[in-house]
Formats: structure tokens, sequence, C-alpha cells
């Protein structure tokens, strides 16, 4: 466990920081070199912090990838905790120019927590502000809309305060949820004249599952929009400061279920990193191949239920069929067909089966075959191409300004991959190519898909060709249920298994950010532990949510059909973006 | 799907008067009681309209595709539309906010109407004992068949929808609406099924009751306690 705490060497801006703030209003904080360098910043001062951190060609973070709040009432430290600097703002930052991540920090006080707004430096702010107000009481003075987002408005408090109730529900009327804005909204362009208000969701096939838009249509064309989410809040995140640390993987498992693999590797990696723990070579392969066997499924529906909206029901079936055949290799590594529940702490929960690496071999030839009848099928067909091209367009600049990850962003023309830039888990011995375009369009967003599972294919290839032998798991005692023999054998086995049964593993006091590349992009998980069995913290960063929060943007100008195509491309899971 | 324990039509086809003769209608005609032919046919053209939110919503997307293919049990015609189908299946977790919606669009589904609860989270909440979930959709509306598994497999799923169709040929379902009873089936085993009332009336936030209320809702042993008492006041009156 490294305890060695450095002022976050490689800011190489810090001198810098340092003569633009004399005052030391804003200045670094010690981290381990584990965690993401960290900037502290007071509130006054956190706009010009952030617009010193975003257009200093030295720091040049363009992209807001989460913000979190936390509240540290019941976290031990300095009496001042409670009254000056209860609650805290985190900011995480990427730069897609230097490949580096930063934390920015704002301590707040416990009576009317606020601070300035930051959607002018960091338009993607928006919706993470309204969820930070919503869930934690925390306002932004100059924010256009600061209301709730992913509870109802019969709702009475801040669910994520650490004196709320985790069981306390409030009941929700018709008058709270069906009530739109837009109808009074005065800042509608003059020349329209005959409008009328159309509401799509959150009960329509086209908006899979449980999204809600509201559009104010002329004709066909989208005047404005209004997009709402919050119909899942399954209160993901107050369920894990009520669990142990291994009972948080079932949950992360139903945030992007149509890859629930590569959750639970994410949120493993970051409480290992916490904990300083190396989880073995083959644990390791093994968590590659299968998050790669689960992104290419959750391309493939965000591909087969794409086109189901835009008319084409066969895609579908033929993207199923190799979802089936995936599916029978999960569950023959862990007994689920979708919920795997595989990852844990240190490894795996168990060993792959015996003909694992023929399964793979004969997987990956089938799907290929999947993927090319998919090809054939689409790639070239006009009316996928009219329907597509040219439709919903994103420009590079909008996608880092909207914070805009994963296939999305590449598809707009920044190749960022966090297994090429960023490589955990051995991507870095891997030959593989991250597929970038640059129209930002629909059709430019399928191709990017297309081409990202035949490189998973290869990914896949190369790592079963030499998948190491040995444990799947840490021999760790402390974080690893100690074997059956050793339980009953030995006194010391014994008291390690009731420990980590009873009390949970116990993770030393700190905080972390960590991430790994999701189906969707960057797939954070912030884990703010106090030294118990239970993580104090946990908030993951959806890739979802900034895109969502991005689409009442996209869709204006164009058609309603364009706006249908344009939301199964850009891929919203309803789990991971309400958790 | 042949089951001993359903009582299928009675369909009798006349003899000819005799050998050579044409049977009176011109052909064989057939008997039956009317209900049970409607039953019949109901229970073989289940139109089902996916409530689905969450992950039980991908598992029933599985149950439809090619593999397991629903539309060999009768329920092929899947419907966006409740004004077009009978069937609801509420397939992932409904929270407090979702709950109004769900309602509405169960009102909208004509009579008669069926709803399968899918997966533990529609069931009874699941392992979201939180702020935002209800906690079963029986808290919203009455539910015919309940579906535990965490995602249900798509097995469980049709062995659901074939209880399903058992009660609806026997005509039970029918009885228990006109008699306003209700009797949920339960599919699988899942001990947490047991507990959903009392777990959900003691998180509801105080003084803010429920909004909506089922008076045909009553347990069946519930009902006839009631009966009892009804008769039994009666009697002394
Ligand atoms: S029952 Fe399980 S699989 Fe189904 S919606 Fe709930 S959490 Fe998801």
């Amino acid at each position: 466990m490294s305890a060695t705490l450095s002022a976050s060497s490689d800011v190489s801006f810090a001198p810098l920081i340092e003569r633009k703030f004399p005052d030391g209003s804003v200045h670094l904080e010690r981290r381990p070199a584990s965690d993401v360098p960290t900037v502290v910043s007071t509130p006054a001062a956190s706009v010009e912090a952030a617009r010193f951190l975003r257009d200093d060609p030295a720091a040049a973070y363009d992209l807001l990838l989460d913000l979190v709040a936390v509240d540290r009432l019941k976290l031990d430290g300095p009496p001042s905790f409670r009254g000056d600097e209860r609650f805290q703002l985190n900011a995480l930052l990427y730069s897609t120019k230097r490949n580096e991540h930063l934390r920015l920090r704002v301590a707040l006080p416990a009576s009317d927590p606020r601070l300035p707004s930051l959607i002018e430096i960091w338009p993607a702010a928006d919706w993470f502000e309204r969820e930070a107000w919503d869930l934690m009481g925390i306002r932004f003075d100059g924010h256009p809309n600061l209301a709730r987002l992913l509870t109802h408005n019969g709702f009475v408090g801040h669910a994520l305060r650490k004196d709320y109730e985790a069981g306390q529900r409030w009941l929700c009327t018709d008058e709270d949820v069906l009530q739109t804005k837009l109808a009074a909204r005065s800042d509608l362009p003059e020349d329209v004249f005959e409008t009328m208000t159309l509401n799509f969701g959150p009960s329509h096939p086209s908006t899979h599952g449980t999204l809600r838009i509201v559009l104010r249509v002329d004709g066909e064309r989208i005047v404005a929009a209004e997009s709402e989410c919050g119909y899942l809040h399954r209160c993901f995140e107050k369920m894990s400061e009520t669990h142990t640390y291994t009972q948080v993987i079932p949950y992360t498992d139903r945030l992007n279920y149509c890859s629930p693999m590569i959750n639970g590797n994410g949120y493993a990696r970051a409480v290992e990193q916490m904990l300083g723990i190396e989880i073995p070579a083959r644990a390791k392969a093994v968590r590659v191949v299968l998050s790669e066997f689960s992104r290419i499924m959750d391309h493939m529906v965000c591909i087969g239920a794409n086109l189901v909206d835009l008319g084409g029901l066969t895609t579908f079936w033929y993207s199923y069929q190799a979802r089936e055949e995936i599916y029978s290799l999960l569950e023959a590594c862990c007994g689920a067909r979708l919920t795997s529940s595989y990852a844990r702490i240190g490894g795996l929960s168990m060993d792959v089966p015996d003909n694992f690496v023929e399964w793979c071999r004969k997987l990956v030839k089938s799907v290929t075959t999947h993927i090319q009848e998919v090809d054939t099928l689409l790639t070239k067909n006009r009316i996928v191409q009219k329907r597509m091209s040219g439709t919903g367009v994103v420009t590079k600049e909008q996608a880092i300004a909207w914070g805009f990850t994963g296939p999305c962003l590449r598809a707009s023309g920044v190749g960022y991959d966090v297994r090429k830039d960023k490589p955990y888990d051995g991507y870095d011995e891997v030959d593989f190519d991250v597929p970038v375009t640059t129209a930002g369009d629909n059709y430019s967003r399928y191709l990017v898909r297309m081409e990202e599972m035949r490189q998973s294919l290869r990914i896949i290839e190369q790592v079963i060709a030499r998948l190491p032998g040995g444990p799947v798991v840490s021999d760790d005692y402390r974080v690893v249920l100690p074997p059956k023999e050793m339980v009953y054998n030995e006194m010391e086995g014994l008291i390690f298994h009731f420990k980590n049964v009873f009390e949970g593993i116990q993770v030393p006091a700190g905080e972390i950010y960590s991430y790994t590349e999701g189906a969707n992009g960057e797939l954070g998980y912030s884990i703010v532990s106090d030294g118990s069995g239970r993580p104090y913290r946990v908030k993951v960063r959806p890739p979802c949510f900034p895109l969502f929060a991005a689409f009442e943007k996209i869709i204006i100008g164009g058609m309603v059909s364009d706006a249908v195509a344009t939301l199964g491309t850009l891929n919203i899971i309803a789990g991971e973006l309400d958790r | 799907m042949n089951d001993k324990n359903v009582p299928l039509p009675v369909a009798r086809i006349a003899p000819p008067i005799a050998p050579g003769v044409p049977s009176t209608a011109g052909a064989d005609f057939l008997t039956t009681q009317l209900d049970a032919l409607v039953q019949w046919a109901q229970k073989n053209s289940l139109w089902p309209m996916p409530f689905g939110t969450a992950c039980c919503a991908i598992e029933f997307m599985s149950s439809v595709s090619s593999h397991y293919d629903l539309a060999r049990f009768g329920a092929e015609v899947v419907r966006f539309s409740p004004r077009q189908a009978d069937l609801m299946i509420i397939a992932g977790t409904i929270t407090d906010k979702q709950a109004p919606i769900l309602r509405k669009i169960y009102d909208q589904m004509p009579e008669p109407k069926w709803v399968i609860s899918m997966g533990v989270c529609a069931c009874t909440g699941g392992f979201y004992r939180a702020y935002h979930v209800v906690q079963g959709v029986d808290e919203i509306v009455p539910v015919d068949v309940y579906v535990a598994g965490c995602p249900p497999t798509p097995e469980n799923l049709i062995h659901g929808l074939i209880e399903l169709q058992k009660r609806i040929q026997s005509g039970e379902l029918a009885r228990h609406r006109e008699a306003k009873t209700y009797v949920p089936i339960r599919v699988g085993t899942d001990p947490q099924v047991e507990s959903i009332p009392a777990w959900s009336k003691s998180v509801m936030a105080p003084g803010r009751a429920h909004g909506h209320e089922f008076p045909e809702m009553a347990d069946t042993a519930e009902a006839e306690a009631a009966e009892a008492t009804k008769d039994a006041v009666g009697g002394k009156a």
C-alpha cells in the first residue's frame, strides 16, 4: 500500500499557479502517486482557477469529465469539516492535448454551500451541477436552470447527504413529473408562428427505456427541445454507501447492463488501486477478454436497436444472435447470462472453464461472421446512409466542450481511448488500433462502433493466444476469501474468512479517481474511503451522462426522425445515465 | 404445451347423419361453451406491451428474439402502444418518478388485461431498498404473475407466461376479477416476495399516503374474512 505523498510531481504548471495566485487561494495538494493530481481552490477563486486550467497552454484541461460532490459530515477529521468544510466539490478534468487528468477541488461550508457556476468554462457542467444540487444540495450561482434532475419534484431534501435516510421515499404524483417548461419558454425564435409541443417518452419504443424528450416542432423541424432523465434513478451511490466493498459489485453490473463485465472490472480496479494490490496475470487476461466480448455485445445492441428505430428489424436478430453466443460463454464462466458479478476485488470469483481458450476461438470466428453479416446489411445500404450521414452532427470542439468520451468523441475526430492512452490490465502489450473519424455524424458513430468490434476481436485473439496460467485471484487474504481447506483447517484462515465476510475489506482511508474504457466512453469511479469496510462515497462517472445532456442541443434544427437516429447512435443506457 | 390440469374447450365434431349423406350444416360443426372458446382464444393471442425500463428489458429482448422466440407460446405481437395490448410485462426497476406513468399506461390498456411483473425489482424493489425505488409494482397496479430472478432467465419468463395462460384458460382470473378478489401467481423461488407490503409501507414518507387505492386488490383470505364478518354482523342485526 503505497503511502508516498508527492506534491503531484508530474504537474508541470505548478510554478505557474504560484505565480498566478500568489495569495495561495489556488494551490496544489499532496496526493498519493496512484491518484490524479489535485488543485485546491477557494470558492471565490474557483472560476478564475478553472479558466486558468482550461486556457493556459501548459494546463489545457479542455474536457470536464465529472463533478463529484462529497459530504464529509461523518468523515473523521478536524472539526472544521462540520462547519467550514463540510462539502467538497471535485471537478475531474482531462486534457485532450496533453493526455493528463486533474482534479480541481473546492471546499464548501455546511450552511448554504454555494459557488459560481462553471458552465461558461465547461458547458458540460450544466447537468453535473444540476445533479450536485439535486442530490447534495450545492447551489451554483449563475446556473440558468438549477432544477432537480434525477429525483422528482415532490422530493424533499438532498438524498446523498450523510444525514438523509437511505430508505426515505417521497410520493410522486402526476403533477410532479408531467410538466414541461418548454411551453412557457420565451426565448424561442420569433419567426416560428405555428409550433406544437411533442412529447417523447418516457415509455416510448425509441427511447430505449426511460428517457423523456419534449420537442417543440415547426412542421417536422425541431425548434426547441428539452430532455429529462432520472426515471431509472435507482440510487446506486446511496446503496454503495450502505454495503461492503464486495457487495457493491452486483450493483455495478446494473449500471451499463449491456456490458456488465466492464463496470465490475472498473470498480474492482479502483478498489485494488486504493489497496495497492496487484492482481494475477491470468485474472487480468480474463478480464480483458470478457470486457472486449462485452464491448462487442454493447455495440451490437446499440447498432441493432438503432436500426429497429430506423425501421430495419432484421439487423436486430443478427446482432442478437452474437449476443446469445457470448452470453453462453459468460454463463459458463460465472453462472449468469447478463448480470455476471464476475470480478472480485483482487481478481475473479472463480476460474474459467477448461475449454475457455477453444471456446473463445470458436466465438471469435462466429462473431466475425455476425459482424460481417451486419456489415453487409448496413454499411453500403443506401437507406441507412441517407438516414445517418449528415444527421446528428457534433463537431470536434462541441464534443470536447460537452464532455464526450468513447466512440462518440472518436467519431468527432478526437482519438482518446483509455485503453491506448492510459493502458491498464495489459492493453499496452496487445496490438490494436483506435478508429477515429472526423465527420461526427450518426454514420461516423456507426462506423466507429463497427470497427471497434473488429479491433476487440483482434485484442481477444492476441490475449487468448498467450493466456497465462496460475490463480485468478490474489493470495492477499486481507482482501480475498481464503480457500476452503484453509478456512476449515487453520485458525488464521478462519479469522480471515470471518473478517472478510463480517467486516468487509478494510480499505485504507483516502480518495481515488480510477478510470477504464467502458463501452460508451471513460467509465470512472471516484471512491472516498474512511478506513472502514464500506465505501464512504462512490461516484461513478457514467459516459452516457454528458452524451444525453448534449442531446437536446444536437437535435435542434433537424427533423424529428433524425432525432431518433441520433438518440440511437449516442447509445444512451438508462441504468448508467440515471444510476 | 400440454397440461393435464387445464380444461380445454369442449369441442365435438358432429357425426355424419348416415354414411354418404352430408351433414345438415353442409359441414361438420363444433359445439362448445362460449366462455371456454373466448378464453382459449385470449390465451393464445396475448399481445404484450413491454414496459421495459432496465436490465430486465434486455432479457425480455432475449426472450422475444430468435433464440428463445416467445412467439412460439402465442405472445408474438409486441406492441408499444398500450391501446393495442392486453398483457403488460413490467421488466425492470420502477422508480417513484416512473410510477405515475406506469399507472397511466396501465389505465390506457383495454380490458381484459393482465400484468406480469418480471424480475425482483418489479416484484419487490429487489436489492434497491432505496429512496427513489418503488418497493414492488403492486403498489401501483394489480399484478397477475410474479417472475423472480435478477434478471429472470428467458426460460423463467416463458414459464411465467405459460402459468398466466393456464389461469386465463381456466377462467380463474376472470372469476376473481368479477368477485373483486385477487390471487397472484408466483413463479420461481424468492423468499423476498413474501415481504412486499410490510416493507413498502414502512419506507413511505410519513404523512403522504400512496395516491392509488385498489379496493379490488384485497387478498382472498382477507376478502373471505371480511365477507364472514359482514355475514356475522348482518346475522346479528
Ligand atoms: S431485477 Fe435485476 S436484472 Fe431486473 S431490473 Fe432489477 S436489477 Fe435489473
